[in-house]
């Protein structure tokens, strides 16, 4: 398909293109970059990130965002932080979970189980609203593929944490941050050093924390990214060998007609 | 079409095929004669049924666990991503398999474009054509609104809006489409109802094009008329089929690629949070497929005007076959209709990349002067140039590509009838 001007077309779309495509001189900060280990063809998470990641969640985070659709048996599947059983069990039982009603009619409470999702931390989005100065803290299940950038954008609010510039005028409760949209922030900076203690030694800096959290809603956004990455290259290993089975078979099918294919 | 008649080996398939001939149609469709000089470009065909009955099965897997409630669609469509075996693989099949039947229908129609198969005596085959793809758009939009997020309530609720800038009875058909005064749970529920029934009135208009197409036959890249069977054909079964197999094996891995490694990279974030009616996006964006229309829309600063346009835009192309002027049918011998062709596209691609920006300043200016060349090109250009342009000589059949002594082009279909 080289013939009939297909070039001269290539050519012009790109001149065309160069010419629209909007300048480089946006306002707003470049969002950071991590080479995250769960990026690329076979990218994987890294275990000790999410269970730390997921301490630095229930420590800190789960104060205000809740995390509606995961339950506390996926903290024990594969691909993810993947504590045992023992663990998973420990984790669930230290919540008190509303159930009911009972033969009675009455509403109780009583230990969490793995089968339970994870409790929020409000009753409804309005009661977080009012709690929270106006603002609604997101229910951070699916936050990281609900935002442009996803895991680099969160990562990269939680560093952005500054002075407001000179003249810059906040008003109670209204924070800067560099890379927010519109640079303001209802939430504090939510990470400061040693805010929590990792217990496997780990030095609990706010890049640290940033890192290991924003790694474990990674993978609260998408539980099937290690899974769906190893099938992926299975299927297009599969798919290529076909492709050149089928190939040669044409070949020899195509053989006796005096005709390209 | 054959030349031969079929009968069943069999005793139990002639007594079978004497009162329902499958077994003929089953034979004609194997030695179906096809050009045997078509290119990759028409191997789209059996790749967009391939998109049709993807979409067709893992849509009907995901109605099995999707929930159409306002206040449950989010939470179930998690739950497929989640809790259901496989759930994610088949969603982001479905999700990315309507891009990529988009992809596959833009190419097919623009090699359509390309080599004249709209022309006589396939007008009936393009227009049933046409109406499959203004089905696929009602299907994929109402799809994207399932999910119920920012992205599908907001875009349900542009769209359905454009039906109010009829006059006089707009409002009352918008309501009427929405089951409701805004955008709500009827709408969602009706939605969910259509989008489960359009791809099978799709596929009875497949069935028809298909049909349609095996009156005539195949065009081909040289864009004559052949004798069939002849040694310009091939048996379609195991030529074509062999080839189709393998385009479609090629087309699968780029399919795989998207599903596996970049599932959201088609979709908007905006998608993934709740549906809002309170809470309005900075940008309002359709998917990348029904860009170029909506660049058209907004580019008329008038509501009516916009709408009426946007759907101009679409029936302009059911009397294409009759704004062609030209008898000649493959680009390959017009050598002024190949220079507008290739501007047409870029013209295409230009409004979708339009669509996609805000419409202010440099981008609107373009996306006007895109929208007018849009409507240049069918109304102006195709009549005129049809009727002036001096064309390539044309060969008299496949196997004797070029024509010796450069005869006029009406005299070469002259030839080419009798052979």
């Amino acid at each position: 398909m080289i013939k009939y001007n297909f070039r001269k077309f290539i050519l012009l779309s790109i001149i065309i293109f160069a010419f629209i495509s909007p300048s480089k001189s946006e306002e707003q900060n470049k969002i950071l970059k991590v080479d995250w280990s769960f990026k690329g063809l076979t990218g994987k998470f890294d275990r000790a990130a999410l269970q730390r990641g997921f301490q630095v969640y229930k420590e800190v985070c789960s104060s205000c965002h809740s995390m509606q659709y995961l339950s506390y048996r996926n903290l024990g599947e594969s691909g993810g932080p993947e504590f045992s059983t023992e663990e998973v069990k420990a984790i669930s039982a230290s919540i008190e979970i509303e159930d009911g009603p009972d033969s009675q009619g009455e509403m109780f409470t009583r230990p969490g189980r793995p089968s339970d999702k994870f409790k929020s931390p409000y009753p409804n989005v309005n009661a977080s609203i009012a709690a929270n100065g106006g603002a609604y803290p997101p229910d951070m299940s699916v936050l990281v593929k609900a935002r442009p950038g996803g895991s680099n954008y969160i990562y990269s609010v939680l560093m952005g944490y500054e002075d407001p510039p000179t003249g810059m005028i906040l008003d109670d409760g209204v924070y800067y941050n560099k890379y927010m949209t519109g640079n303001k922030i209802k939430m504090s900076a939510p990470l400061l050093d040693e805010i929590v203690e990792y217990s496997d030694g780990t030095k609990a800096t706010v890049d640290q924390m940033a890192k290991d959290v924003t790694t474990f809603l990674s993978w609260a956004a998408e539980p099937e990214l290690e899974d769906r990455h190893k099938t992926g290259v299975k299927v297009i290993i599969y798919l290529i060998l076909l492709t050149i089975l089928v190939y040669l078979s044409m070949r020899k099918i195509w053989s006796g007609i005096d005709s390209e294919v | 079409m054959s030349d031969h008649e079929y009968t069943p080996k069999s005793k139990a398939g002639k007594w079978f095929n004497d009162r329902l001939p499958l077994l003929t149609l089953g034979a004609h469709l194997t030695d179906y004669p096809t050009p045997k000089n078509l290119n990759y470009w028409w191997t789209f065909g059996g790749i967009l049924t391939f998109c049709l009955l993807t979409q067709i099965i893992t849509g009907i897997v995901l109605a099995m666990h999707y929930v159409a409630h306002a206040d449950l669609a989010f939470a179930s469509v998690e739950h497929i991503m989640r809790d259901v075996n496989f759930g994610w693989l088949i969603r982001y099949i479905h999700s990315n398999g309507a891009s990529m039947f988009f992809l596959a229908v833009y190419i097919h129609i623009f090699r359509s474009l390309f080599y004249g198969s709209y022309k006589s005596p396939r007008e009936v085959i393009w227009i049933i054509g046409l109406m499959i793809y203004l089905l696929m758009m009602a299907a994929a939009f109402m799809g994207y609104v399932l999910p119920w997020g920012q992205m599908s309530f907001w875009g349900a609720t542009v769209i359905t809006n454009l039906f109010s800038a009829i006059p006089l009875v707009g409002d009352s058909i918008t309501t009427w489409l929405w089951g409701a005064y805004s955008v709500d749970n009827p709408t969602l529920n009706r939605f969910f109802s259509l989008h489960y029934l359009i791809p099978f009135l799709i596929l009875g208009l497949v069935v028809l094009h298909i049909w349609a197409l095996h009156v005539p036959g195949n065009n081909n890249p040289v864009g004559i008329d052949i004798k069939k069977p002849s040694k310009d054909t091939v048996p379609f079964h195991p030529y074509i089929t062999i080839k189709d197999a393998f385009a479609l094996l090629m087309f699968m891995i780029i399919f795989a690629g998207f599903v596996f490694f970049s599932p959201n990279v088609l979709g908007h974030s905006d998608n993934y949070i709740p549906a809002n009616p309170l809470v309005t996006p900075a940008h309002i964006v359709p998917e990348w497929y029904l860009l170029p229309f909506y660049a058209i829309l907004r580019s008329v600063p008038d509501k009516l005007g916009g709408v009426v346009l946007m759907f101009g835009a679409i029936f302009i192309l059911f009397v294409l076959p009759w704004l062609d002027t030209s008898k000649v049918r493959s680009a390959v011998f017009r050598p002024i209709y190949r220079q507008f062709y290739w501007i047409f596209l870029a013209d295409v691609l230009m409004l979708g990349y339009m669509g996609a920006m805000p419409a202010e300043g440099i981008y609107l200016i373009l996306a006007r002067v895109g929208t007018i060349y849009y409507f240049l090109h069918f109304i102006v250009v195709l009549p005129v140039v049809g009727l002036l342009e001096k064309t390539d000589p044309i060969p008299m059949s496949i196997s004797e590509p070029v024509l010796s002594g450069g005869a006029e082009p009406s005299l070469a279909k002259k030839n080419n009838d009798k052979i």
